[in-house]
């Protein structure tokens, strides 16, 4: 007999998606711990996560969450989330309707010669801008979305990377509304 | 209205406000100011009891018993972490409590003080929220709002964390407010639009199965009564989680028992078989369902929940209705007699004889003996004996609670109070101190294990302080049963550690408390000792020795379905029954 347990199965035939959450709290101590904490007690994935207040005189801030699971494990995150009681709204924005998601990536390069102008050369093609500039290194300031940016840092490494910081997603729905 | 006054004083205000009359604590030095004020006031009184678990325990006793919040004050440090078992478990069967702890103060938070602890962090997966109040003006809207968190939706825990220099504080307090909280906001009634569907689904049933769990119980006395009033008007057969004993009247002739792991044979194979299944405040737990590629396969599944995270989360639902199961009970009823609904009389009747055919199995049975005592026997007596009274029921967790819960036939909402969600031993004894201080006019029972009982033992010192004549009714096997169940049957019979050895005598130990100590040790002798316990006016330890091999029948093996039950006199071998990969499961 082909047994599997009293406890759920693991939904192995769902397919796993990933999706863009933007969620709306309030900006008070702890939220953020909240928000972090139900994911790695329950086993949920974090791809990238970028919090910052957005209405100072409402005291909220907004969260964006990339996350990847099955179908139902999304439905339940979105769920789990709704039930802190700091959170106001949970979007998914990958559901809601198109939206736009940019990362803003800082990143150092150091080099002299060919490479580092092949690095300044580039960086003009990706639309890069040099925040940084010494004799041997450069910070280029490089904004869109992930794709983008994954694909310069891969030119940048044999041109001389050094280091990458990245701020993570962040998302917004087109169109008029507000969510 | 407002009033000058210190943190310490608005805690007890804002308590009185708020209803509450009793409290559960333990006294230290980071919760001192509170104490102070509790020593001069009459409106709130304090019942101090032996360890901070036996306090939130109590608390829940005592909520769930009533439908109020439960609360408890304990202080920094170990008082706060001795409380994390308590805040779990009323997490986990949806409790409404709030418990107060003190916090070293302010400036030194953070500097690994003495008795600190990060309270707010250690809690805040276990509870529904929590606070940590920094600043006196904010406490007396944080004490308003823990109450209405703790008790409105879903209810749950919540903790306030309050540092000994806002307990000294002085502010402003003011009486609670209409709460507004646009982040929380628990939805009350169902769409209609569902419940249309879902009456119009439950019309066309052949074979529909009512499945109820404590979310009737949490929803209020009302919601039983519709539920009855439902069941009745459908003719429809029901049964029920561990949690959701009482909220109908066992015995009834549609009623099938209990459900899951260890529930009856008619109500496993109905919830294998039936067309439409109708589930009303549970939440499809892995006891329940047991193998969820074969849970219930030929129904369409309607939902009702008032926490949308429990719906879809184990199993897909046809017809999700998120509302407090109240108000979605009541749209109903009304929509069922509007529609003038009749499921078709042929098919609901070849359902019942299906029914009566399963019923017939007697899965409950057991060999009768008149030497040894056996569990279910002396429950049997214990029910029998207590029915008529004002009878409430506590239990600790393990085979014990199964036969309590199989063969005490409960006929009330709130008269049932069991740990089942986090499956905490040690609960029933300081549960039934909650619900005898609730009602103490009442007989209160916990129907114990001799290996739970000692988890909080210490707690009979509480109840003989405070006169509260609680019995402990102990099955005593002189085994941790339930582990001994699986390893006889898991793992070839070798009983590791689950023997106790050593274990005190009940009779001695109680009279060390100062209270009354029986031990029964014969079936002829069962009767006159229970009521010999019922008419002691104390508290009583009753040291019943049962069978040490009993076995807790029926049950779904792990890795089987509903329709793979056990029962105790099956030809096959349990050993047999159980693969290897359901030996991985507990």
């Amino acid at each position: 007999m082909s047994s599997t347990s009293h406890y759920p199965a693991a939904p192995a035939a769902q397919g796993i998606e990933t999706r863009t959450l933007s969620v709306i709290v309030d900006n008070e101590p702890g939220v953020l711990a909240r928000v972090i904490g139900l994911f790695s007690g329950r086993g949920y994935n974090i791809e990238s996560l970028t919090v910052s207040e957005t209405e100072h005189q409402k005291h909220l801030s907004r969260i964006t969450i990339v996350t990847r699971g099955t179908p139902m494990v999304i439905e339940q995150i979105k769920n789990q989330l709704g039930r802190l009681v700091p959170i106001h709204r949970v979007v998914d924005m990958t559901l809601a309707g198109p939206s736009i998601q940019r990362e803003l990536a800082m990143v150092k390069v150091a080099g002299t010669g060919e490479p580092r102008v092949e690095a300044l050369r580039l960086a003009d093609a990706f639309r890069a801008r040099v925040i940084d500039a010494g004799t041997t290194s450069f910070i280029f300031e490089i904004t869109g979305a992930s794709e983008k940016i994954e694909q310069f840092i891969a030119l940048m490494v044999p041109l001389g990377l050094v280091e990458v910081s990245r701020t993570g997603i962040v998302a917004i729905a087109r169109g008029p509304e507000a969510m | 209205m407002t009033k000058e006054m210190t943190g310490a004083e608005m805690v007890i205000e804002a308590l009185a406000d708020q209803g509450v009359q009793h409290i559960f604590g333990y006294p230290g030095g980071a919760v001192l100011p509170i104490y102070d004020a509790i020593f001069q006031q009459q409106m709130v009184q304090h019942i101090l009891v032996r360890h901070e678990q036996g306090a939130v325990h109590a608390a829940e006793g005592y909520a769930r018993s009533t439908g109020k919040v439960g609360c408890v004050l304990v202080t920094s440090g170990p008082g706060a972490t001795n409380a994390v078992t308590g805040l779990t478990d009323a997490l986990c069967d949806s409790v409404p409590i709030v418990v107060i702890t003190g916090q070293v103060p302010t400036h030194l938070i953070g500097n690994d003080a003495f008795q600190e602890c990060d309270t707010v962090g250690i809690t805040r997966p276990c509870t529904k929220h929590n606070y940590l109040v920094k600043r006196i003006e904010d406490l007396p809207r944080v004490l308003h709002e823990a109450f209405h968190i703790a008790s409105s939706g879903r209810p749950g825990p919540v903790v306030v964390d309050i540092p000994k220099d806002i307990q000294f504080a002085k502010g402003t307090y003011s009486k609670p407010t209409t709460f507004q909280h646009q982040g929380y906001k628990p939805r009350l009634k169902g769409d209609p639009n569902r419940i249309k569907e879902a009456i119009e689904l439950m019309a066309r049933a052949k074979r529909p199965l009512f499945y109820t769990g404590g979310g009737v119980i949490n929803s209020g006395p009302r919601a039983s009564t519709l539920l009855r009033e439902l069941v009745k008007l459908t003719g429809f057969p029901i049964t029920s989680t561990l949690m959701g004993l009482g909220a109908y009247q066992a015995g009834d002739p549609q009623w099938l028992g209990m459900l899951g792991m260890h529930g009856t044979w008619e109500a496993n194979w109905a919830m294998h078989d039936c067309d439409v299944m109708i589930c009303i405040g549970a939440r499809f737990d892995d006891r329940i369902t047991g193998r969820l590629d074969a849970f219930s396969p030929g129904s369409a599944k309607i939902h009702v929940d008032i926490d949308p995270s429990s719906i879809n989360k184990n199993v897909k639902v046809d017809i999700p209705i998120i509302g407090d199961c109240a108000h979605v009970l009541e749209d109903m009823i009304k929509l069922w007699r509007a529609s003038k609904a009749a499921p078709e009389k042929k098919a609901l009747g070849d359902w019942w004889n299906q029914i009566d055919k399963w019923r017939a199995k007697k899965s409950l049975g057991y060999k009768k003996s008149s030497t040894i005592i056996k569990p279910q026997y002396a429950i049997q007596r214990l029910y029998e004996l207590t029915k008529d009274r004002d009878t409430y029921i506590t239990t600790e967790v393990g085979q014990h609670q199964m036969w309590a819960a199989q063969f005490y036939g409960f006929q009330e909402p709130n008269r049932w109070m069991t740990s089942g969600g986090l499956g905490t031993m040690g609960y029933g004894l300081p549960a039934a101190i909650g619900v005898q201080r609730a009602h103490p006019q009442s007989l209160v029972i916990d129907i114990a294990g001799e290996a739970s009982v000692l988890m909080n033992m210490q707690e009979m010192s509480t109840a003989v302080q405070h006169r509260l004549p609680i019995k402990v009714f102990i099955l005593n096997n002189q085994y941790m049963g339930m582990v001994r169940q699986w390893q006889e049957l898991l793992h070839g019979g070798r009983y590791a550690e689950s023997y106790t050895h050593s274990l005190p005598d009940f009779v001695k130990l109680a009279e060390a408390y100062h209270a009354v100590g029986i031990r029964c040790e014969k079936p002829g002798d069962l009767d006159a000792a229970i009521n010999e316990m019922i008419d002691v006016d104390r508290p009583v330890l009753f040291d019943c020795v049962v069978d040490q091999n009993e076995n807790c029948f029926p049950m779904i093996p792990s890795g089987r379905a509903h329709n793979e039950m056990l029962l105790g006199d099956s030809g096959e071998s349990v050993d047999e029954a159980i693969t290897e990969e359901g030996k991985m499961l507990v």
